[in-house]
């Protein structure tokens, strides 16, 4: 430490004195920093003539700063605030016409033209990686592939509701609820017994007597169990009422290819009977754009499974 | 006075320095609530239901606010993935406000109608079952606990206090029939809380079981319902830029 008694008479002290003799120069502030202070308040004065500032009344001073943007194809200025920046930005910052000439694109090519285009689906896959992300990827999961019992898979040629770049476009414009009645009260458990195993035979799976599954087939055809009329005949299935082919073992409600053996799997097919199922995907026409949903339905539709 | 009596005594100081920085915050916030252009004209924004209002409850006392935010900014990516920008209008009669900053879990503030109920009530049990990578915890008690509204009445009384027009007499419930249409009236009547919490409650079946009302029915309500209340197609892109 140096000596501070020595300094005492050079420059002068506040004059305070704590605990004795501890004393404080009074030294002017270091010339930068009070230009630096006079520039904050120059900067400020700026700031309230060009900027939103003071509020006056039940309004505020608006400053000379301002901003254009267009609505419906005409100029709009006004005074300089983030909403405006915003719909500038929206409409002409560099990424945004960037992004936009692409989806101009994309809005006139016909479906045929974006699927076959290289380049067009480039931009679709990356594009939808990010939406599909912030809306889908939730129940569908990341890629597609869905939730055995929760959320159908996008990514397999089996469609509830037609795999179709028409059907796909209105699934997604309009929800669908997926919707098969229990079977609670209609049928005894011996009853469901045979239509699971008919069930199950038409899918490919051997077990139970030839008995139970003619007896099967005659629930699943007549008037007792009417699955036919959502399942069509034979169990094809049908997309106008979302009812899956039951022919082919791709299951989406029920794990069957998992299960442990024949009565496993008749147990399964039976708890759908019972149940019945409820389920929804929501509509996205008012929370995406025609385009939005356009390039959707063009990278669902690529994911695999596309008819 | 002088510096030195200010200096050498604490409590002085604490006052004046207080005084001096709530400068600060006096000169931006009070004149909020007399500009006119604070809250923008706007329809279709109205108080929450009982059900609704039950459900916020309870996203407040599970802290879900420490992890999401309602506010969605006015900049281009947020725009692009969360949807309009909120509007002041539309957290008028929230009270607190859950606008936020912290974001470990997505903004909320347009959730409402994005996922079905069977999905809300799947994630918010286990959200590891519908979203792998999620960090966010379950909330299974929701879904078992009844949901207590035998107080209701009080809580939106109280809130009725602070500046919400939940209506306690007929003139007040006229004055909601002007203002928001004889439906939306009856729903902010506070005499008919109980029978409007339970009848949304059966209608809406949001947690799947018509025959209980649960925590999770108030909450996949309130969350069904977060920015769905301005139709923002009838206003075109430069409307709400003349409210700032
Ligand atoms: C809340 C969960 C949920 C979200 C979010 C969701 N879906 Fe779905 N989606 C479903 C359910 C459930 C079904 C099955 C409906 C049924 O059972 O008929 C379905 C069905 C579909 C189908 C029809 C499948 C078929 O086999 O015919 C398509 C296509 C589809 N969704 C695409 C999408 C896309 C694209 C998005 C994002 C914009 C999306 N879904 C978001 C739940 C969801
Ligand atoms: C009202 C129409 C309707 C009727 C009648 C109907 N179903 Fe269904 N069924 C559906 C729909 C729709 C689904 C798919 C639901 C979904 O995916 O959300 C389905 C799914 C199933 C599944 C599950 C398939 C899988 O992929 O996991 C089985 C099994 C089934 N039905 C069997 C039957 C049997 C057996 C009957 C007659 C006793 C029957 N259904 C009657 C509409 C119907
Ligand atoms: C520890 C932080 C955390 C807490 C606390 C939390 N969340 Fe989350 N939340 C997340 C994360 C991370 C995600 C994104 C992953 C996912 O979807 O699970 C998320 C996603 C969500 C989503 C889906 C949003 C979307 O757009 O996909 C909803 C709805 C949600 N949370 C509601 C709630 C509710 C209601 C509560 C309180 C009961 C809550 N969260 C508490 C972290 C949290």
């Amino acid at each position: 430490m140096s000596k501070p008694t020595e300094k005492k008479g050079a420059v002068q002290t506040t004059g305070h004195a704590w605990d004795g003799d501890l004393q404080e120069y009074n030294n002017p502030l270091p010339r930068w920093w009070l230009w630096g202070f006079y520039a904050t308040v120059v900067f400020a004065v700026v700031y309230w003539l060009m900027y939103p500032a003071w509020p006056v009344g039940n309004t505020f001073t608006k400053g000379f700063n301002t901003i254009t943007f267009e609505v419906d194809g005409e100029e709009r200025t006004t005074h300089w605030n983030t909403r405006a920046l915003l719909v500038r930005d929206m409409q002409s910052s560099p990424s945004a016409v960037r992004q936009r000439e692409f989806l101009e694109q994309i809005a006139a090519a016909s479906y045929e033209e974006i699927l076959t285009d290289a380049d067009k689906l480039a931009f679709v896959r990356s594009y939808a990686h990010g939406i599909y992300g912030d809306f889908c990827a939730a129940c569908h999961q990341v890629g597609g592939a869905g939730i055995v019992g929760l959320y159908p898979n996008l990514a397999n040629d089996d469609w509830l509701w037609g795999g179709t770049v028409e059907r796909i476009e209105e699934t997604l414009i309009q929800g669908r609820l997926g919707y098969m009645p229990s079977y609670r009260e209609t049928l005894n458990a011996d009853q469901m017994t045979d239509v699971a195993v008919y069930v199950l035979s038409i899918a490919g799976y051997e077990g139970g007597d030839a008995d139970a599954i003619g007896r099967g087939d005659r629930i699943f055809h007549g008037a007792e169990g009417g699955c036919f009329q959502c399942h069509n005949v034979g169990g094809v299935g049908r997309t106008s009422q979302g009812a899956p082919n039951l022919t082919n073992n791709i299951w989406q409600i029920i794990d069957v290819p998992n299960a442990a053996d024949h009565d496993a799997r008749v147990e399964l097919v039976k708890s759908v009977l019972r149940n019945g199922i409820q389920r929804q995907m929501p509509a996205f026409a008012d929370r995406l754009s025609p385009i939005e949903i356009k390039v959707l339905t063009a990278y669902v539709h690529q994911l695999g499974g596309g008819q | 006075m002088k510096h030195e009596t200010v200096e050498t005594n604490a409590g002085l100081l604490i006052i004046l320095t207080l005084a001096v920085i709530s400068v600060g915050g006096l000169v931006e916030i009070v004149p909020l609530f007399y500009i006119n252009d604070t809250i923008e004209d706007v329809e279709g924004v109205r108080p929450y239901t009982p059900l609704e209002q039950r459900g916020r409850d309870i996203y407040v006392r599970e802290g879900c606010y420490t992890c999401h935010s309602q506010m969605i900014r006015p900049f281009r990516d947020e725009m692009l993935r969360y949807g309009h920008y909120s509007l002041a209008a539309e957290s008028q009669f929230d009270h607190p406000f859950q606008w936020g900053s912290k974001r470990t879990g997505p903004d909320l503030a347009r959730v409402g109608g994005k996922y079905s109920n069977e999905w809300q009530v799947q994630h918010l049990i286990d959200p590891r079952s519908v979203v792998p990578e999620s960090i966010m915890p379950g909330y299974p008690w929701l879904i078992e606990n009844d949901l207590k509204y035998s107080d209701i009445q009080a809580r939106l009384r109280a809130l009725r206090r602070v500046g919400v027009p939940y209506s306690l007499n007929d003139e007040e419930y006229q004055a909601n029939v002007e203002r928001f249409g004889e439906e939306t009236a009856r729903w902010l009547d506070i005499n008919r809380a109980e029978e409007n919490l339970v009848a949304q409650a059966r209608a809406g079946n949001y947690d799947g079981n018509p025959s209980r009302i649960t925590e999770m029915d108030a909450l996949v309500a309130y969350l069904q319902v977060l920015g769905t209340m301005v139709d923002f197609t009838q206003y075109d892109d430069g409307y709400f830029v003349q409210f700032r």
